[in-house]
């Protein structure tokens, strides 16, 4: 029988929880949320001795107050969870700041261990603690651990189950925090006491305290009972009045004094420090890393070994994956007879899922560069370096980290950019940076900017997406200032923010942290886009052409073939409709090997037909062997290739005119009124809408809207080819496109995400404010271009 | 003799000793749970490009905030060589 216990992770930021909770649990992890709020619960398990032991990993947090989600959320989970044991984590290197909130426990009350973690950084510091003596000052436990290492996790283990045989009951340890403050504390005990809020679950004297903190969750749990709360405020404001006169500071600032002057008195005996170089390794590094001047430009030349260092690696791999699913799309297309099911199958649910998933490498390797950002501590210095910058615009130096996942250095994604809002504190912060965060040039714009730069602006195709990625960024930053001064009027909150020592990062971190993310992108992605794509793949299908219609476009192809067949070259050699047939399934065939394995074409070339197939496709495809060409089956392959061309032709039409008669084709007809004025026509409005699903899709999507013959022609070397020569399309009409895709609505996805993360409202907001903005900018610059003559 | 000014105007790398916290509610909270509290030694560690925020060392770790809200720190300085 194993017997169960919960322990809680609680510790500072940075003093390496998430290390720790990874070196205990190893993979057996499951995040969730936390309800109501937007804060991630992680929990996993580990066995011990027996014991069957959920580790739950509580938010990084610098204190226990109701001011902050994280707070609010790891206080809760103590008070009302009751979990066995806090492990605290507290960094030895930088034991005062994470001392303050293990005395915030020791005044909860809960049965607590410290796990005294980064021993060598501590060391290679010249810092030396004694455990013994700071143990037996806090009264509380202390395990050393490197959890970087591995270091100590068994004997914290041990320690834990120890503990837990012991059954320690909650013993609240309030401090003394000054005459006047205890003597106060003491009279709000007292009307607790008797007051029928009195709830087993808090201490009436840790009540006290926050009530003297003036904690806003446990001020209004008073509320309750008017009485006991208006004698409260009587006590709060006496002694508010009587700190302020005598010590002109509030009550809240004395007890945090106190904290901080208990710390102090332990630390002062069980730490010894030899005297330290002032500047220690990462003080030095930051010397030259935040510098005025070269700071910045090293920043710039990070992020861009980071964005060639993510498009070299995914190179291969997203190659990989272009095969692989259409590897898959021709063999369930040779499974299935062509029809509605096929089209379903192989364009809806193939084509959708594998338009997501075949971001991932790209999207993998990118959270691996941020990432390392983040895991280094580079992160916060770009903030730090940015905050001034961002704040001008009503931004956060924190909002940098999602506006770089989200498409910041090219290829992110907004679906986990939007998460990483989360670590902003300023609700209308989080939301301005929210809202822009789609505007960034996300993974699945790119092949569109692409297929267009190669069309139109092939000259430096590199330069122009970096120069996509500085307009994006303009884009955001003066968005987000406009709804800062708008809709989200507000002052900016503070920046106190720890700079987090340098360090190393570990292979695992890196891997789990860069596996989060990746992770949330499939699932919000991959679930949401199945049943988005099928209604789009429907929207693209039905109602499609009219039966009358339909025998239009047969009756011309059997006319074409009759006219075959009638010529002069051609009727001694192909007598007949099925001899044509023949001749096509034997074209076919030699093409598709002349493709893969041209040595494998030997083997058929005694078949009377092969010199005329040789020689269309030498026509078609150009000639492969020179000298060897049999001029007698010239004319004859001559006027094949001509057919075969007239029937693609011919076939490539009427899918133009069946995608017109659907759905989404009259949506683009009837948006054509209003995005004419911007250079689009109703087959850009087509695939505008199918990106609306995912990005990705406009450049398949235009494909089929132009009739370059869909499907198998897809790549986007043969798009941007016919667009060039296309005279409807010019250098300001492509440019008007990528800018319009740039800013337009954000894609299913990512809508789900904002409505998860803030509400409905933003949800429409979103949506309308993007428009307006794409619409706008596309406007100014179609018209603009036009009228002055560029690149029309 | 030593003299009291606001964080804000304090050079690069010179140090001090905080004598009082002026920030209420909030702020004053986020400053003093990072432990700037009276009597604590802190050293200026450097600034942002565009001056702001800046980099204060402080209890063994790096520490920033805006100029604006270094302006509710009062720090006791050596009076300057110059």
């Amino acid at each position: 029988m194993t017997k169960k216990l919960t322990i809680a992770l609680a510790g500072n930021p940075n003093a390496g929880k998430t290390t720790l909770f990874n070196a205990i649990t190893g993979a057996r992890q499951h995040i969730a949320n936390y309800p109501g709020v937007t804060v991630e619960k992680k929990s996993g398990r580990v066995i011990h001795q027996g014991y069957d032991i959920e580790v739950v990993d509580l938010p990084g947090t610098y204190s226990l107050t109701a001011y902050s989600m994280e707070e609010v959320v790891a206080r809760d989970f103590l008070v009302k969870e009751r979990p066995d044991l806090v492990v605290d984590i507290v960094d030895a290197s930088n034991l005062d700041r994470n001392l303050y909130l293990t005395m915030q426990f020791k005044e909860l009350g809960i049965p607590l261990l410290i796990a005294l973690n980064m021993m060598d950084e501590a060391a290679s510091r010249g810092i030396a603690i004694d455990l013994e003596a700071l143990s037996r000052m806090l009264g509380v436990p202390v395990a050393p651990t490197v959890a970087r290492s591995n270091q100590g996790i068994t004997e914290l283990l041990n320690e834990v189950v120890e503990l837990a045989e012991k059954k320690k009951e909650w013993s609240p340890g309030i401090l003394s925090y000054g005459r006047d403050v205890d003597q106060s504390l003491q009279e709000i005990e007292t009307v607790i006491q008797k007051s029928q809020i009195y709830d087993k679950n808090y201490s009436p004297g840790w009540l006290a305290l926050k009530c003297l903190e003036g904690d806003r969750q446990i001020l209004s749990l008073i509320r309750s009972d008017e009485a006991a709360s208006r004698e409260i405020e009587v006590i709060r404001t006496k002694v508010y009045k009587h700190t302020m006169n005598t010590l002109e500071e509030e009550p809240e600032g004395i007890i945090a004094d106190h904290r901080y002057g208990f710390i102090a008195g332990i630390t002062k005996k069980a730490v010894k420090r030899k005297i330290e170089s002032r500047l220690n390794f990462s003080d030095r590094i930051d010397k030259v890393l935040t510098n005025r001047i070269v700071g910045p430009l090293v920043m710039l030349a990070i992020l861009y070994v980071l964005y060639e260092f993510t498009f070299w690696a995914s190179k291969t791999p997203l190659e990989f994956m272009e095969n692989f699913f259409g590897g898959v799309r021709q063999i369930v297309a040779g499974f299935l007879p062509e029809g509605n099911l096929r089209s379903l199958i192989v364009s809806g649910v193939i084509d959708g899922v594998g338009g997501v998933f075949g971001f991932v490498p790209l999207i993998m390797f990118m959270f691996l560069a941020i990432a390392i950002l983040e895991d280094s501590g580079y992160m916060a210095r770009i903030a730090f370096m940015l905050d001034r910058v961002l704040r001008w615009f009503g931004l956060h130096g924190n909002s940098v980290m999602a506006l770089l996942i989200g498409g910041g250095i090219s290829g992110g994604c907004a679906v986990p950019g939007i998460m990483a809002t989360r670590t902003l504190r300023d609700p209308k912060e989080r939301i301005a940076t929210l809202l822009v965060v789609p505007f960034m040039n996300c993974g699945a714009k790119l092949p569109i900017f692409g297929m267009l730069t190669a069309a139109f602006f092939s000259t430096d195709q590199a330069r122009m997406l970096f120069a996509f990625t500085l307009l994006s960024w303009g884009f955001a930053l003066l968005a987000a200032k406009l709804i800062r001064s708008t809709v989200l009027k507000g002052p900016t909150t503070p920046f106190v923010m720890e700079l987090p020592p340098y360090r190393m990062p570990t292979i695992r971190g890196l891997l789990i942290h860069a596996w989060e993310r990746t992770w949330q992108y499939m699932k919000k992605a991959g679930t949401i886009i199945l049943g988005v794509s099928i209604v789009l793949w429907a929207m693209m299908t039905f109602p499609g052409l009219s039966r009358e219609e339909s025998e239009r476009f047969e009756n011309e192809r059997l006319r074409m073939k009759a006219s075959f067949l009638a010529l002069p070259e051609v009727r001694g050699q192909v007598q007949n409709e099925s001899a044509l047939a023949d001749l096509d399934k034997f074209f076919s065939e030699c093409r598709k090997r002349a493709k893969k394995d041209p040595s494998s074409l030997k083997k058929l070339a005694d078949q009377p037909l092969w010199p005329v197939v040789q020689e269309t496709l030498a026509l078609i495809e150009g000639p492969r062997e020179p000298g060897k060409s049999e001029h007698s089956a010239l004319p004859l392959a001559s006027a094949y290739a001509e057919y075969r061309q007239k029937r693609m032709e011919l076939s490539n039409r009427e899918n133009e005119a069946a995608l017109v008669n659907t759905v989404a084709g009259r949506l683009g007809r009837l948006l054509e009124r209003v995005t004419r004025t911007i250079g689009f026509d109703y087959r850009i409005n087509v695939a505008l809408l199918g990106g609306f699903v995912a990005k990705e899709v406009i450049v398949s999507t235009l494909g089929t809207a132009y009739s370059l013959g869909s499907v198998d022609t897809g790549e986007s070397g043969l798009v941007s080819d016919k667009l060039r020569r296309d005279p409807r399309w010019t250098p300001l009409r492509a440019f008007t496109l990528i800018l319009f895709t740039m800013l337009y609505v954000p894609c299913f996805a990512t809508l789900v995400v904002i409505r998860k993360e803030s509400s409905l409202k933003w949800v429409g907001f979103s949506i309308a404010f993007n428009l307006v903005v794409a619409y706008g900018i596309s406007f100014a610059v179609y018209q603009g271009g036009k009228a002055l003559g560029f690149g029309v | 003799m030593k003299k009291i000014i606001r964080m804000r105007e304090m050079a690069d790398n010179q140090a001090g000793t905080i004598k009082k916290v002026s920030a209420t509610g909030e702020m004053g909270r986020r400053l003093r749970e990072m432990g700037l509290v009276p009597d604590t030694p802190i050293q200026i560690q450097g600034r942002a490009p565009l001056k702001d925020p800046v980099a204060i060392k402080v209890r063994d770790f790096v520490l920033t905030l805006r100029n604006r809200e270094a302006d509710n720190i009062l720090v006791e300085v050596e009076p300057s060589e110059r």
